[in-house]
């Protein structure tokens, strides 16, 4: 069963989803992104914090987990269906013509990549069409872009702070969104399960 | 339908060229529109109309945006398999020619061209090497030139030059001074710093290594394909071209003139 709050989002259209997630991420993301069945006809996208230098070896650890394909962008490579990690270093940015575009400017909220670029970017490209979800995180990045997501007519849901690891970045989140919906993982993942989507044309 | 920011954002680009002969109209949209985001309010605009109106009429102006719209911070040896690759694949062919010429485009302040000049003096190429070091950026290749890094940097410049196979110590290329690392002079005796446009100017000289790493992430995929014509006239046959680690061939028309030295770290090498 979902909440009043949560059908709402699962009768939207849904194109893309963005995700941001930071210190406790990866046990998170390790609940949401096997979810997803292998023929999931949308992109996600995800940002996670992590030490910069070192290797990134989310996209090896997520392809054990699961049945979606998992990779990092190239530089203008076509968005298309499948789990998108952003790489340690740069930031992911969705261009309007809906192509990754990736930088190595200043970190945002110290870090890079950042989530608020990728949901700011995305927000714009997608509008209506796009679910932010914000992660666990002791940080306050996110919180700006879940706002643009919601101005541009998006959906956020965040991860009930009372359960999360880090209960900064999904506090921040909801102060900066009031349309925001809190719910613990597992029912986010029970959500991304009954998800409408589809490509508006 | 072209979002209001968009226009203005286009306006002004035509304005920079008109003006100051600057080419940034097939940069790629959404990065420029971060980097206007960020200069807005330093240049004490409040609209990327009002931004254009202050460049055309306040001359000291221009020069402060193209800071934010170009330079970017890199780190000496960054990505160290980089550098080991180069050293350990690309390297023994180049020491099959009696001189050399490489192009570091898009050099920035300087971080890149002088990690390759240190490896070049570590496997004795330095000598019989011409490096060319080109930017848009005036301020940028100046400082490239100085060749001076705060010296709270050089603990990270060290681990990746460790990493990238470096056979000595980098404290042996520079000399602290007043919370500065200053490079060894003799570093860049075969460099040569100079203005070169990717957006508008040509080939100025054939090169067996062209380098040119998160420069092309700025620009929209027609004028990265420009870049890469203008690579592939440039580098002599066999001759070789080390991207960014997220930056591909695969995109351009060029893709099939180069065959993959590695696809990690993203070296190329002209059929």
């Amino acid at each position: 069963m979902l909440s009043l709050d949560l059908e709402r989002v699962s009768s939207r259209n849904i194109e893309a989803i963005a995700i941001g997630a930071s210190a406790g991420g990866i046990e998170a993301l390790s609940v949401l992104l096997p979810v997803f069945p292998g023929d999931f006809a949308i992109p996600v996208f995800v940002v996670i914090h992590l030490p910069q230098d070192r290797p990134s070896l989310l996209v090896e650890l997520f392809t054990s987990k699961c049945a979606l394909r998992v990779r990092e962008p190239d530089d203008k490579q076509d968005v298309s269906a499948g789990i998108w990690f952003a790489s340690p270093g740069y930031h992911l940015m969705i261009d309007s013509d809906r192509r990754f575009a990736l930088s190595v400017d200043e970190p945002v909220n110290y870090s890079r990549p950042s989530i608020d670029v990728l949901f700011q970017t995305a927000a714009e490209v997608y509008g209506r069409g796009l679910l932010g979800i914000v992660l666990t995180g002791a940080n306050n990045d996110g919180a700006a872009g879940a706002k643009a997501i919601a101005d541009n007519g998006g959906a956020i849901i965040v991860q009930d702070p009372d359960e999360a690891q880090a209960p900064t970045m999904p506090s921040a989140a909801i102060s900066a969104v009031g349309s925001a919906i809190a719910a613990p993982l597992s029912r986010i993942a029970n959500l991304l399960q009954h998800l409408k989507v589809g490509v508006t044309p | 339908m072209t979002s209001p920011i968009e226009i203005e954002i286009r306006l002004l680009l035509e304005a920079i060229y008109l003006r100051f002969h600057y080419d940034f109209r097939s940069y790629s949209m959404v990065s420029l529109k971060r980097r206007i985001g960020v200069a807005l309010p330093p240049l004490g605009c409040s609209t990327v109309s009002a931004l254009q109106e202050k460049i055309l009429h306040d001359p000291q102006a221009f020069s402060e945006l193209l800071q934010y719209l170009t330079v970017q911070v890199s780190e000496m040896f960054r990505d160290p398999t980089f550098y080991k690759t180069f050293r350990e694949k690309i390297i023994p062919e180049l020491k099959t020619y009696p001189s050399l010429k490489l192009w570091v485009a898009g050099c920035s302040t300087g971080e890149e061209v002088y990690s390759l000049a240190i490896t070049l003096r570590e496997e004795g190429l330095l000598d019989r090497t011409i490096l060319y070091a080109t930017d848009i950026n005036p301020d940028a290749l100046a400082k490239a030139e100085a060749g001076v890094y705060a010296l709270d940097r050089l603990a990270a410049f060290s681990e990746n030059h460790r990493q990238a196979g470096g056979s000595g110590s980098l404290s042996e290329y520079y000399t602290a001074r007043y919370g500065n690392a200053v490079l060894d002079r003799s570093l860049r005796k075969n460099i040569v710093f100079s203005d070169h446009s990717l957006a508008t100017d040509n080939v100025f000289a054939e090169v067996q290594v062209v380098t040119c790493r998160n420069v092309l992430i700025y620009f929209d995929r027609e004028l990265q394909t420009r870049a890469f014509e203008l690579f592939r006239n440039t580098l002599c046959r066999r001759g070789f071209l080390g991207l960014g680690s997220r930056e591909t061939l695969q995109f351009s028309s060029h893709a099939s003139a180069f065959t993959e030295v590695s696809r990690q770290d993203r070296w190329y090498q002209r059929c």
